[in-house]
């Protein structure tokens, strides 16, 4: 492709993410944060976000859909255990898992 | 509850919060994405401009593999923004939970705008410790860093990450949705984890039937279910 077209590209996905962006802010100056809605709202936002999470995990479409299902979930099953064997500590649960992924893909395959 | 308060304690909370491990994550996942813009054909300082505007790794990930197969430019604007519409209820339910005092039309569109799953959930978590009158500079503070990293992450990727082995890679594009899963594990109230439960069920469900809408559809049916399954007594009880 050629480069206008390219920055086309960029822009337009920054203009097009915006537009969500800014639908928020038109809503959330009419809306009731003590409301069912607003509530509504915030538990569609959670199921969108642990949806994405959980597809970034076990149905990656990224270079992560080389390492096996079993290596995935060994690796995010350690990164709990860490995070709550260390009191909660963010960053223990993000080594073990990180490290052991790495780990688990050069010994295995 | 001690809250932090004061505007330098307050910046230097924000620093330090988001140095300590959000800020590397961007670093090392927008290094995924740099290499990636790279092999695609743009140039750095598209991919840079890409982290910093779109400011939403799924939306960019769409916009780069969608141009690596050719598509026409209005597909891959259009598979962006699909990829992207979360951001219409987090910014509907984050402001409030920020502050409750009314901010101008300008200022609303800036909070929008820094806004990312990142500073979202680590935001919420933080919130309850920092007076409220401090929280909007706290957040400002805190997504500009993480912003900061990540376009340095993009930057860095583009340049360096063809020469990392490929399980070091992988162990760092498997950080980010691990540090969320992580930080969502923490998430309390009997509505909000029902949801978090059902989005995880329903999604692979909705990956297979409605690829293009998988996020939005596991939105509406997980958050609905989640929404109205966290009222019911017993089940909150269960679930808080």
């Amino acid at each position: 492709m050629t480069t206008e077209t390219l920055w086309i590209i960029v822009l337009g996905c920054s203009a097009a993410t915006f537009a969500w962006r800014l639908l928020g802010v038109a809503v959330v100056r009419k809306i009731n944060p003590e409301g069912a809605i607003f509530k509504w709202i915030t538990c569609v936002s959670y199921a969108m976000v642990a949806g994405l999470v959980f597809r970034m995990l076990m149905m990656p479409e990224s270079e992560l859909a080389s390492v096996s299902l079993p290596i995935r979930i060994g690796a995010v099953a350690i990164a709990f255990a860490a995070y709550f064997l260390f009191s909660r500590r963010l960053v223990a649960g993000v080594l073990a898992g990180g490290l052991s992924l790495s780990a688990l893909v050069h010994w295995l395959s | 509850m001690m809250q932090t308060s004061g505007r330098g304690r307050v910046l230097r909370k924000a620093l330090l919060d988001s140095l300590s491990l959000p800020a590397f994550i961007l670093l090392s996942t927008m290094m995924g994405f740099g290499s990636l813009a790279r092999s695609t054909g743009f140039a750095p300082e598209m991919a840079a401009l890409a982290t910093a505007f779109i400011w939403g790794l799924p939306g960019q990930l769409a916009m780069v593999e969608l141009t690596a197969t050719g598509q026409g430019v209005i597909a891959i604007v259009f598979a962006c923004s699909l990829a992207n519409a979360r951001f219409f209820p987090m910014v509907v339910s984050f402001i409030p939970a920020m502050s409750r005092e009314r901010s101008g039309f300008a200022a609303l569109v800036l909070y929008a705008q820094l806004l990312s799953i990142n500073s979202w959930a680590m935001c919420l978590k933080q919130f309850p410790h920092i007076d409220p009158a401090y929280r909007r500079l706290y957040y400002v503070a805190f997504a500009l860093t993480i912003l900061g990293a990540a376009v340095a992450g993009t930057l860095l990727g583009y340049h360096v990450s063809a020469v990392l082995p490929r399980p070091l890679v992988l162990g760092l594009i498997f950080l980010s949705p691990l540090f969320f899963a992580l930080v969502l594990s923490a998430v309390s109230g009997a509505c909000e984890r029902a949801s978090l439960l059902l989005g995880c069920a329903v999604v692979p469900v909705a990956h297979q039937f409605f690829p293009a809408v998988d996020l939005l559809f596991t939105g509406l049916v997980g958050g609905s279910a989640g929404f109205l399954l966290g009222r019911v007594p017993r089940i909150g009880r269960i679930l808080s």
